[in-house]
């Protein structure tokens, strides 16, 4: 189409990266071959080239870990919250001071437009360790009248949406509340994990306070089941995390889970709607749908209805879909080959359930994984695509008149993650902003992220917040 | 000329409603000396599913009501309770208590309840919180109820540990179905002729009696319900597996439920954070 404007090609250059051939398990403050001997690629998945090999963790390199968590604990426990939280401001700082390097990485292994990992992936995750640095001497204040202990040693398992955002997440209070981690970024996107682990090992953090190991489900479930850790810390899809929380019971540990979602967004008739518009591309399109908290369901105010799906298509039709190394690219690569059959599978039973498509015309790559922005109207409530969460740049987009009839639709999800809503009258924002089950509630905005911020979800979205004072609590005893 | 006393049916208590069980079954309690106390109900798998039903209809109403209204419910069950004092303590008598036991049993359950009515205004002032972010948005943290509760009352504290778990549950404005202490099972169906009477809404909280190996697994297995909190050790192996089918949240409260702590009406809330953006005046990168 060239009856737009076409930018040139601005793309971020790869040697940035500075990836090493192979990756070991980096336990103990040392980098250490795993006692398994099995190592898997990751690839990009823009190209489907290979990045490097990593370091596969069996039952005898899992357990190595937790042992040099443990022996960690202790001392690390002892040191006061002051020092503590020097050591995570330096892990801040030395991010902020490699940022581009680890965006281009996040962008290489991940998929993900060079744009959303410069300006909110690896800021994000930096500010986060900065934020939680600070709790670390004055945790007290935040439980009043009780004591707070630290728990000992965490497991926490991480996606590969947001590598190292997540690991941030999952890190940082977990050290400023004083205890020790064993932490697995998700098999597709383990390298920004890994290239953390380099910046552990550069900031003198105690040996063993922070164990960074790789492997996929079968290492997470050596994980979960080990019986050192008290504390399981998951991030990830409900069924997985409906797992981990049994052997959380099992095993007698304390466990946040942060679960999937199938967020309503809500377009009002009063709405700014070329606002509306933006947050609605970006309540599903950033990070390819990729997100937990995605806008996944469109709820339109018949009146406005027409109005909003005419500039919405317009928008779609002007986003660039490609090179996730390109600065101007919207919308990158699917992680993975698996999760580009799932999102296609969805789309298919769309179409079957007799629900319309959409899809801009562009031109995608010939290797890699891809998937066009796609919308469906003409969606009804009972449908799969309206019910289940699809993980990738899928919208479906359903109808209202009124407000009771919005919420109950809302609300009728075994999910409760988060909700949007768009609308120019402040009773209006409050009343559904109190209304919806969801954790994070965007109110004319969407998809919005920050360290203060607790987030987390209702119902079998998870328990627990992850951000701000709140987040404390789901690495302490009291 | 002597008099033959009214002795009373205990039923259980289901939506502001005192039906029999829809089982038909009792289960009978015996005194320390073997004496024939009470029949109660010996409550089913449906009498549980349909206080499941009534707690979820009563739910929104009871956390849509002001923080101080239900202060002051909470508060008035305390009084209703205090003129009845002595009827309770004579009723826990007949169990087996002696009168100081029984005397420190109801003071301690009138003490809790003036306890969380007072928390009721209060806890989310003192553990929500406004979230300074990095950017142009007003973002703030709010504590909301979890929803409908399944709680275990203890064993052996026949009225102040079954207030002990209804008291936070409800404080916080969740609904509840709770089952009573099975062997001293009269003080919790009293005590529903206390709650029928009060402004407590009809399906806010629900009492059962029976036993709790029949009925745990249901409780830890319904999809309606949103939390478990169990003061009676450890949960067995099926349950615990039924509790991940609807991540529903559970807590161990048998060494909490003693105490006066708002942290138990914390565990059954959850944390809502809202934003929205702030309009500028000058460009500084927030907004929409």
């Amino acid at each position: 189409m060239d009856n737009h404007w076409n930018l040139s090609p601005a793309a971020e250059s790869a040697e940035i990266a500075k990836l090493k051939p192979k990756y070991e398990l980096f336990i103990n403050g040392n980098w250490q071959e795993p006692k398994s001997k099995k190592y898997f690629k990751t690839i990009n998945p823009a190209n489907e080239a290979m990045l490097a090999k990593v370091a596969e963790a069996g039952s005898e390199d899992v357990d190595a870990a937790f042992k040099a968590a443990e022996t960690a604990f202790k001392p690390w426990n002892k040191l006061s919250g002051a020092e503590r939280g020097k050591y995570i401001y330096r892990i801040a700082r030395m991010i902020q001071e490699r940022s581009r390097e680890f965006a281009v990485i996040e962008s290489l292994d991940g998929g993900k437009p060079i744009r959303e990992s410069r300006d909110i992936d690896i800021p994000l995750a930096a500010a986060h360790f900065f934020y939680y640095a600070g709790w670390a001497d004055k945790l007290q204040y935040a439980f009043p009248n009780k004591k707070i202990q630290s728990i000992g040693v965490a497991a926490q398992i991480i996606p590969w949406n947001f590598p190292l955002l997540m690991a941030a997440w999952k890190i940082a209070p977990a050290l400023a509340c004083g205890n020790t981690v064993v932490l697995k970024p998700a098999e597709t996107t383990p390298l920004t994990a890994l290239k953390l682990a380099e910046i552990i090992e550069e900031s003198g953090l105690p040996k063993g306070v922070v164990n960074i190991i790789t492997g996929a489900g079968e290492t997470g479930a050596l994980m979960t089941n080990h019986s050192i850790p008290k504390k399981l810390a998951f991030t990830g899809s409900t069924e997985v995390g409906k797992k981990i929380y049994k052997a959380a019971l099992e095993g007698n540990k304390k466990v946040t889970l942060e679960l999937g979602g199938k967020a309503a967004n809500i377009i009002f008739d009063d709405a700014p709607i070329d606002a509306a518009v933006e947050g609605i591309i970006n309540g599903i399109y950033f990070n390819q749908g990729h997100v937990c908290c995605a806008g996944s369901r469109l709820f339109v105010q018949e009146s406005v209805y027409e109005e909003v799906l005419s500039k919405l298509k317009k928008r779609m039709d002007s986003l660039i879909v490609g090179d996730p190394m390109d600065k101007n690219t919207d919308i990158g690569a699917i992680n993975s080959a698996a999760q580009l059959k799932t999102i296609e599978e969805y789309i298919k039973i769309g179409k079957e359930e007799g629900a319309e498509m959409y899809q801009p015309e562009c031109d995608l790559p010939k290797n890699g994984n891809w998937c066009k922005p796609t919308l469906f109207t003409n969606v009804a409530q009972s449908n799969r695509i309206a019910q289940e969460e699809i993980f990738g740049p899928v919208l479906a987009i359903q109808t209202f008149r009124t407000i009771d009839e919005v919420i109950d639709k809302a609300n009728n999800t075994p999910y409760g993650l988060s909700a949007g809503v768009w609308t120019d009258k402040g009773s209006k924002i409050f009343q559904l902003t109190q209304a919806l089950n969801a954790g994070v509630v965007w109110a004319n905005t969407y998809n919005k992220f920050d360290p203060t911020s607790p987030f987390g979800g209702y119902k079998e979205s998870g328990f627990g917040r992850e951000g701000g004072v709140h987040g404390l609590g789901a690495y302490l005893k009291y | 000329m002597t008099r033959l006393n009214v002795q009373k049916t205990y039923k259980i208590f289901i939506g502001g409603k005192f039906p029999r069980t829809e089982s038909g079954r009792h289960y009978a309690i015996e005194n320390s000396k073997g004496e024939h106390v009470a029949n109660m109900c010996l409550s089913s798998r449906k009498d549980f599913r349909n206080a499941v039903v009534a707690a979820r209809k009563a739910q929104p109403a009871w956390a849509g009501i002001t923080a101080y209204n239900r202060s002051q419910i909470l508060y008035r069950l305390a009084e209703m309770l205090e003129s009845r004092k002595a009827s309770f303590m004579d009723e826990m008598n007949s169990l087996g208590l002696s009168k100081k036991q029984a005397e420190k049993e109801v003071s301690s359950s009138i003490d809790a309840l003036v306890y969380y009515a007072g928390w009721c205004d209060k806890y989310t002032a003192l553990f929500s919180s406004v979230n300074p972010t990095a950017s142009a948005h007003f973002n703030f943290s709010v504590h909301e109820p979890t929803g409908v509760v399944a709680a275990i009352a203890p064993e052996d504290s026949p009225l102040f540990g079954l207030i002990s778990v209804i008291a936070p549950s409800i404080a916080g404005g969740n609904a509840v179905i709770v089952l009573a202490s099975e062997m001293k099972a009269t003080s919790a169906i009293s005590f529903a002729e206390v709650v029928q009477n009060s402004d407590v809404p009809g399906g806010v909280i629900n009492i059962l009696t029976g036993n709790l190996a029949e009925l745990l697994p249901h409780m830890a297995s319904h999809m309606d319900v949103n939390a478990l909190t169990m003061t009676r050790g450890e949960l067995d192996v099926k349950s615990q597996a039924s509790l991940i089918e609807n991540v529903k949240r559970f807590y161990d409260w048998t060494n909490k439920w003693q105490n006066q702590d708002p942290y138990l009406i914390l565990d059954l809330q959850e944390v809502k954070t809202t934003w929205h953006p702030v309009q500028k005046s000058v460009a500084s990168g927030g907004g929409y």
